[in-house]
């Protein structure tokens, strides 16, 4: 387990390198998407019609922030469960997408296609809104304002602590729950 | 017969909002401050460390625990020896568009289909009770959608039992592993009906983490359970480690013959709740 400052935007071999368990401070602009502006995002690749952010080693935070008290650029912003955002994760991934930012499992298709493009899943610490808000140093919304706090957000963020969960070799940190301890095994 | 203006409820509930999504209760922030010490792995040391801290922050700064400042679930017991001057109903839910509005509180209502946002958390999910008395009690729950989402009911067999219960618990907190941002703390509904026991579910997560059942039996039921869910090594974040849940709660009542309901409500370590009485 080691530890990295990187850039965002992601380049692949930064991304490649990176194994699950290491702890990664994430510096540059990424961009905020929950379940609605994934749907969005998805209904306008298949109408063809142009994004309205550049995916190329994009770095995508699931993340709906409580709204900006005055003189702040951002309420609370820590991570939402990502299992909502595996049937669109693939195709991004495919797109360019290099990593995203979220806490809770991924499905078997969404590992895969880590594995397929070099990508990584980073975790961030579920509940730890306030703290996570603190490396967001700008924010603006840049589509789907209607959406509220789910809109497509570009965030400049300076050492956003997140830790690799799923790798592009396969690796993942989350622990298998012992059933055989609890005598279900 | 006593009068409560219905302002004074609207300005109870909107305070209870904000400071709820602000401060921890003690018992909860007491398990997250002594957490790190009970923990191993670095890992899950550094999840209850970011944690504490983050604790911190929320109670001096203006941004809340967490950004997912929850649905507002209220259980309101009315005395029955009080009248309302005005609309209780609606007094509850201006008291939600009043604090999440003015305390800058993530609005996370929306149409179930088309998603779009109701703008101002509004509806609340208000459960009344009638009660002897001339007091209003209300207990608000700012109850966030991750750990809503990791919830069941079952309708067990009866003969299922208290080993049927057990292997069901477990099971559903195995399975939800790190999805509802463990350590979480866990509402168990037994008996009455498919609703009741879900209702039960959610009263049990109101009880605070050092509160012992009255009844011995589902007292010792309540330490034997988070016993085990512990032995399961999910662990904060679900990185592995000691503690998987904070805090297991039982609420029980008598079910029909031929059923044995049960309902998990699973709440995130986030515990945000609060209660007045007027």
């Amino acid at each position: 387990m080691a530890t990295h400052e990187l850039k965002a935007p992601l380049s692949d071999a930064d991304a490649r390198m990176l194994r699950s368990g290491d702890v990664v401070y994430l510096t540059g602009t990424i961009y905020t998407a929950r379940d609605a502006a994934h749907k969005k995002l998805v209904e306008l690749l298949d109408q063809g019609k142009e994004l309205p952010l550049d995916l190329k080693g994009a770095v995508i935070y699931y993340v709906g922030p409580s709204p900006a008290q005055p003189g702040h650029v951002i309420g609370s912003a820590g991570p939402t469960t990502s299992y909502r955002m595996d049937s669109f994760a693939p195709r991004l991934h495919s797109l360019g997408v290099k990593a995203s930012i979220g806490k809770g499992i991924r499905n078997d298709a969404v590992k895969q296609s880590l594995k397929d493009y070099g990508c990584v899943y980073f975790g961030a610490t579920g509940g730890a809104g306030a703290l996570l808000s603190a490396c967001i140093k700008e924010a603006e919304v840049i589509a789907f304002e209607e959406m509220g706090p789910e809109a497509l957000r570009k965030l400049r963020v300076e050492r956003l602590p997140v830790l690799v969960i799923n790798d592009s070799v396969g690796g993942e940190l989350y622990v298998m729950p012992d059933l055989k301890a609890v005598g279900l095994g | 017969m006593r009068t409560i203006a219905a302002t004074e409820i609207v300005k109870a509930v909107r305070d209870m909002c904000i400071h709820a999504n602000h401060f921890q209760p003690a018992d909860v922030r007491k398990c997250i401050k002594d957490g790190e010490a009970k923990e191993d792995s670095p890992t899950a040391k550094e999840v209850f460390r970011q944690l504490a801290e983050n604790i911190d922050l929320a109670e001096k700064t203006a941004l809340p625990l967490c950004q997912d400042t929850g649905l507002a679930v209220l259980f309101v017991s009315v005395g029955q020896d009080v009248h309302i001057d005005g609309n209780l109903t609606e007094a509850i839910n201006e008291g939600v568009r009043k604090g999440y509005g003015e305390g800058f509180l993530r609005k996370s209502a929306c149409h179930p289909f088309t998603r779009k946002n109701t703008g101002d958390n509004t509806p609340a999910v208000i459960h009344y009770d009638i009660v002897p008395g001339d007091k209003v009690r209300i207990s608000l729950m700012a109850k966030g959608g991750g750990a809503e989402n990791m919830s069941r009911v079952m309708m067990l067999a009866p003969a299922a039992g208290w080993e049927g219960v057990k292997e069901f618990v477990l099971k559903r907190v195995a399975e939800s592993r790190s999805n509802p941002c463990p350590p979480i703390l866990i509402g168990i509904g037994i008996g009455g009906t498919f609703e009741h026991s879900a209702k039960l579910a959610k009263l049990a997560l109101m009880r605070k983490v050092d509160d012992v059942n009255p009844d011995p039996d589902l007292a010792a039921k309540e330490t034997e359970l988070l016993g085990l869910v512990n032995k399961l090594g999910i662990g904060p974040m679900g990185l592995g480690g000691k503690q998987t849940a904070l805090s297991l709660k039982i609420e029980m009542t008598p079910c029909h013959i031929a059923s044995l309901p049960l309902a998990v409500n699973i709440q995130c370590h986030s515990s945000r709740h609060e209660e007045v009485e007027l």
